[in-house]
């Protein structure tokens, strides 16, 4: 009966100018699981909840090194995912092979964004349904980007996307200010207990989360679990006095999507949405 | 089927394509060497058509975006094409506007891929380059090369060909196997490569200053002039620091033909007449 006429095709205008396709595919990043990164002067750790499907199987992959000198994290569809980290690694080696150097981090963003730019124009393509932390080091520092299935990207401080992102987005609001000049241990610890703060309340282990890290003098690599489990164990004494001061406001940061979400809502009625729907307004982001 | 035979080689003649096989006006060396604070090369400005200077004011130093310095030997067209596919580089380059730029070491290895290409196409830029710049503190100086070079001797004269290229080769010796690409203190190209290294060898040090460096590119270029019959006496000499590119005016080199050796040169010379 009211069901909504401009949201069957990408390239189709609602009255109110907004591409509903696109919103969706917006939609599809923060069904996945949360991913975070977050970046010093020198250096930049991504990090990502793993997920399993289901009981029996084993959880797929968030996490890619693109290159020496760049990873991404990914939230939403992990097949996209994929595909768009192949694109970057292929780009980063032909920059490689021509210039005998590293693509800087802000070009290979510029030119994901254009690739995810061009699926939001076509009739006959859809947009990727996948968010991108992509973190990386060149001449001009560590950088920070968040590439979103519009076409959009910004650079970050630090970011969180996915499922309960929210919550760990709180969590580095908090502390940003911090992040510049923090260590790289440092900056890996604000990592965890970013990943924390999207657990709601499930405890945090080296079975449920990777993290990775890139930085001056240290080529992107991912975490063996036992570091990471190393970390959590001597973060978990040394959170202690901390905790408490982050978690009341856990709670209360899951009422504040609720407000935002209204105006998101009218143009898609409510049968449309998922249920868990956390109510955000695509465009926000 | 067997017109479409005869249709083929008559409309693309693949086993007559024609290209270029001899340079038609050919610069000859260039002799560049890191000091204190950057890059400095020299050239003359001689463009030979054959064995007949019929150029005498030929640049052939360019500055290449902000960081870069190019100079070439060889094909002057073909140097000209380089500078073509260079501007474009540096403009597309420019267009990102995102505070990033190519260096010298970006470029050069554009170039030595660009080289190379070109050589496994069997369509030769005959060039050899230069490249020299400074970025973000460090110092950079190298030379690319189109491809194996070859000498030819046939009669008195010498001839750099293309390996493969002339079937009629009387004799053939491989002088030097410049196909790669390196970097070094000091670099040159041509009769420079053995008339100036030497002297190179012996005095260049890392602390020259601007002037001490002029000097030993002026000592090179006189002893280029004397020995090299496709020297002329205009040359020009380029700087680049972290400031920027500066090319001098044209100038010439104080000489004196006096020497005893230059009256009568075959003296003592078995062989020659």
């Amino acid at each position: 009966m009211f069901r909504n006429q401009y949201d069957t095709d990408v390239t189709t205008w609602s009255p109110a100018g907004r591409l509903f396709q696109v919103e969706y595919a917006m939609e599809a990043v923060k069904q996945g699981s949360a991913a975070i990164g977050l970046r010093s002067k020198t250096h930049v750790v991504l990090g990502c909840v793993n997920k399993a499907n289901s009981e029996l199987s084993s959880h797929q992959k968030k996490i890619f090194k693109v290159d020496d000198h760049i990873g991404v994290a990914i939230a939403g569809l992990t097949a996209d995912g994929r595909v768009l980290s192949r694109y970057m690694r292929s780009e980063c080696i032909n920059y490689g092979f021509t210039y005998e150097s590293p693509l800087p981090v802000g070009r290979l963003v510029v030119q994901l964004a254009d690739k995810a730019q061009v699926c939001t124009q076509r009739s006959w393509k859809r947009p990727y349904g996948v968010g991108l932390l992509v973190g990386g080091l060149d001449e001009s520092g560590a950088h920070l980007y968040y590439n979103c299935p519009s076409g959009n990207y910004f650079e970050y401080q630090a970011f969180a996307i996915g499922s309960r992102s929210q919550a760990a987005k709180t969590y580095l609001e908090r502390r940003f200010e911090k992040f510049m000049d923090s260590s790289r241990d440092d900056l890996v610890k604000d990592a965890l207990l970013a990943i924390r703060e999207t657990l709601q309340g499930e405890s945090l282990k080296s079975s449920i989360c990777t993290v990775a890290v890139v930085g001056a003098g240290e080529p992107f690599h991912v975490l063996d679990n036992e570091t990471v489990q190393k970390l959590i164990d001597s973060f978990e004494i040394a959170a202690v006095d901390e905790a408490p001061a982050a978690e009341p406001d856990a709670p209360a940061d899951q009422g504040a999507p609720a407000d935002q979400g209204a105006p998101a809502d009218q143009g898609a009625p409510a049968d449309q949405r998922p249920a868990t729907d956390e109510g955000v307004a695509p465009m926000d982001i | 089927m067997e017109s479409n035979q005869a249709k083929n080689s008559l409309l693309s003649s693949h086993d007559n394509i024609q290209r270029t096989q001899y340079p038609y006006v050919t610069g000859t060396s260039v002799v560049a060497l890191k000091y204190k604070d950057g890059i400095l090369m020299a050239s003359d400005m001689g463009g030979s058509y054959g064995s007949t200077l019929r150029y005498k004011s030929v640049e052939r130093l360019k500055p290449i975006g902000k960081h870069s310095l190019l100079g070439a030997s060889g094909e002057l067209s073909d140097f000209q094409e380089i500078l073509r596919y260079l501007d474009e580089l540096i403009l597309y380059d420019n267009m990102w506007d995102d505070g990033n730029s190519l260096g010298p070491k970006e470029v050069h290895n554009y170039l030595t891929r660009v080289m190379y290409n070109r050589r496994n196409k069997f369509d030769p830029l005959w060039n050899t380059l230069v490249l020299g710049g400074v970025k973000n503190g460090q110092k950079y100086l190298g030379m690319v090369s189109h491809c194996y070079i070859f000498m030819q001797v046939s009669g008195n004269e010498l001839y750099a060909f293309l390996v493969g290229f002339d079937n009629d080769t009387v004799v053939t010796v491989q002088v030097s196997m410049i196909g790669v690409n390196f970097e070094d203190d000091h670099v040159a190209t041509g009769f420079g490569n053995h008339l100036a290294r030497p002297i190179l060898r012996d005095e260049w040090h890392e602390n020259l200053s601007y002037e001490e460096g002029v000097k030993l590119l002026e000592k090179c270029m006189l002893v280029l002039l004397y020995r090299d019959r496709s020297a002329v006496n205009k040359l020009q000499i380029a700087k680049i620091t972290e400031e920027g590119v500066t090319i001098s005016q044209p100038y010439s080199l104080k000489t004196f033909w006096g020497f005893s050796a230059f009256q009568n040169p075959t003296v003592g010379a078995e062989g020659s007449w």
